[in-house]
């Protein structure tokens, strides 16, 4: 599903990674590992497309309404609601029964108590959960995920995990972290930046 | 087709509302061009006539799109959100045409006061102005957001809007003073469509790119 | 290449110099005019390649380009301003629409400057720059068509342009002084592009080396 030969990234004059070459079959689950800074987001956005590599070659098998991307950031409006930042994403991705699916997943993630709020007065680990509710709802069949623990306390880390076993070998995954111990059951395969 | 215009009122829609909330940018250019056009009293001394305060309104109209126009992509910068949209299936030009339709309206709604304004202050407000002022609003808006987007992609972001959008605008500030002075202004409506027409059509096509690498 | 700036030279000393220095100016300073143009439709050529057909290298070739192309812009407005001393006493002419264009189109090729600069080297840094140039393309003849229109309301009483028709000398003349122009702009855009290249060049040398 995603192929990546050669693939090298610079930044102005800075070398963020070099030659690397990546592999990752359908259903699979693999797990980008290395420092902060080493160059595990630049490698999920260049899968994602946001950028282009400078040097390489990059091949997804996947449809843009197919993938779903967490990144650092929420990527969701501040003075939106929770429920109208996810019914927008919901029109754009052509989500089928769009409203049961947006409650259906605010409450497996705990939000929807706070479906009516602006995202504004979300914690962190509630802009995390939303941004993962966002993630899922258009039921990707390739899902980025940058660092999905961060952020996320204890009850929040459950959620993600048992959402993360149910698509298992289903979808196929790509995850940064650096803590892969947590995901290392489910991983399929490893790429370690230094 | 449907899909792409369900979207592009998705996305304006959005924007509307993310306005109704924050309550920022139109107070601001409803002040803003209330004052230029206090300021316009001042800098006209006697003896320079209507045609001269007529020619400032489009200046005035000018400056306070450009108010506007530098909140376009704001809310989009906080959490990254443009990254999402990008992501989406939607075509790319569905975000530059949604915001072009919002920046339209908040545009038009300055206008409404600023035009009743301008006739109070200075001379009376013909159709035919204000027909010019509504083509040339499309065309300030199309491009406007389209440069607006450009600048954020930039370490200068806002500092480089008002330099790219003024020579674009200067056809539209001729077609509208042109509309607004002259008797024949029928030349100077065919212009400001020509503009918008063709212009809106490069921001369309090439949208995707301003986003994307 | 150069030989074009030689043939330059010469077109110089053949002119029938009827209005001396006058004359001489405008074998310049039109030739010139019409390079910047072909410059920056040169640019927004290349742009439309880079955009289009992702031909790499397309996106430095629409630079030079551009980048020649703002300096003839500037040396039409410096021949035009001192055409217009000798002509009729001025160093600016708001009725010359050839010298106001050009001051429209230099204030938005600066920008293009800005607008690169302020982007890191990169994919997104050409894609900007290479919707800029076809934006500058549109942008000439729709300005040239406003200044027309604004000349109406401007200023009623119209000067004269160019002058008398020109001899048939003094268009072989014309002709050859924009062949030199032209082919100056060439060789130019050849050096600039090439020394471009070599900076690429090494300086993708060293990273591969350190």
């Amino acid at each position: 599903m995603i192929r990546a030969r050669g693939l090298s990234m610079r930044y102005g004059a800075k070398r963020i990674f070099d030659k690397v070459e990546l592999d990752v079959e359908r259903g699979g689950f693999v797990l980008v590992t290395g420092p902060n800074g080493s160059g595990k987001t630049t490698l999920l956005r260049l899968v994602a497309g946001l950028v282009a590599p400078s040097a390489g070659e990059i091949a997804v098998d996947v449809d843009r309404g197919r993938l779903g991307f967490l990144a650092h950031e929420a990527l969701v409006y501040r003075e939106l609601t929770a429920l109208e930042n996810l019914d927008l994403y919901g029109r754009l991705y052509r989500v089928a029964e769009r409203r049961e699916r947006i409650g259906m997943l605010l409450e497996r993630f705990d939000l929807w108590d706070a479906r009516n709020e602006r995202t504004a007065s979300f914690s962190r680990g509630m802009l995390q959960r939303l941004a993962l509710c966002r993630v899922l709802l258009h039921e990707p069949e390739l899902v980025l995920l940058d660092e999905p623990f961060a952020g996320l306390d204890s009850e929040g880390a459950e959620l993600l995990d048992r959402e993360l076993a149910v698509r298992h070998g289903w979808a196929t995954f790509l995850v940064a972290t650096h803590e892969p111990e947590q995901l290392a059951p489910l991983a399929t395969g490893r790429l370690a930046f230094r | 087709m449907s899909g792409y215009f369900a979207d592009v009122a998705a996305l304006a829609r959005k924007d509307l509302l993310l306005e109704l909330r924050a309550r920022d940018t139109l107070p601001a250019m409803l002040l803003f061009v209330s004052a230029a056009l206090v300021i316009f009293h001042f800098a006209l001394p006697s003896g320079t006539g209507e045609l001269a305060g007529l020619g400032l309104l489009w200046v005035a109209i000018v400056f306070t799109a450009l108010l506007g126009l530098s909140r376009a992509f704001v809310a989009e910068r906080e959490h990254g959100v443009l990254d999402g949209l990008v992501l989406a299936p939607s075509d790319r030009s569905a975000i530059w045409l949604g915001k072009s339709l919002a920046a339209l309206t908040f545009l038009a709604l300055a206008e409404i006061i600023a035009l009743p304004l301008f006739a109070l202050f200075f001379s009376g407000i013909d159709a035919g102005t204000v027909a010019a002022v509504a083509l040339a609003d499309v065309g300030i808006c199309a491009v406007g957001v389209f440069v607006a987007a450009m600048s954020i992609a930039t370490r200068a972001r806002e500092l480089l809007l008002p330099v790219i959008f003024l020579p674009l605008a200067i056809p539209v500030i001729v077609g509208g003073v042109g509309a607004s002075v002259t008797d024949s202004p029928g030349r100077y409506f065919a212009f400001l469509a020509l503009y918008d027409a063709l212009f809106a059509t490069i921001c369309w096509a090439s949208f995707e790119y301003v986003v994307t690498e | 290449m150069l030989l074009g700036a030689a043939i330059a030279m010469i077109g110089f000393y053949v002119p029938l110099d009827q209005d001396g220095l006058n004359q001489m100016i405008f074998y310049f300073h039109v030739p010139i005019a019409v390079t910047a143009y072909a410059c920056f439709g040169w640019g927004a050529w290349k742009g439309f390649l880079h955009l289009w057909k992702q031909k790499p290298g397309a996106d430095l070739e629409s630079y030079v380009a551009i980048h020649q192309g703002v300096i003839f812009a500037a040396l039409t407005l410096v021949t035009g301003s001192i055409w217009g001393r000798y002509r009729w006493g001025q160093w600016w002419l708001w009725s010359s629409k050839q010298l106001v264009l050009f001051l429209v189109l230099f204030l938005f090729y600066a920008a293009y400057f800005m607008l690169r600069f302020s982007v890191e080297p990169g994919p997104r840094r050409a894609n900007l720059s290479a919707v800029y140039a076809i934006f500058g393309v549109v942008l000439i003849p729709v300005s040239f068509l406003a200044i027309r229109l604004a000349s109406d309301y401007i200023h009623p009483v119209a000067f004269d342009k160019h002058g008398p028709q020109m001899a048939d000398s003094q268009f072989l003349t014309f002709c050859v002084s924009l062949a030199a122009m032209l082919s100056l702009f060439s060789a130019l855009y050849r050096l600039e592009l090439a020394g471009k290249r070599i900076d690429a060049h090494l300086r993708e040398l060293r990273e591969l080396l350190g």
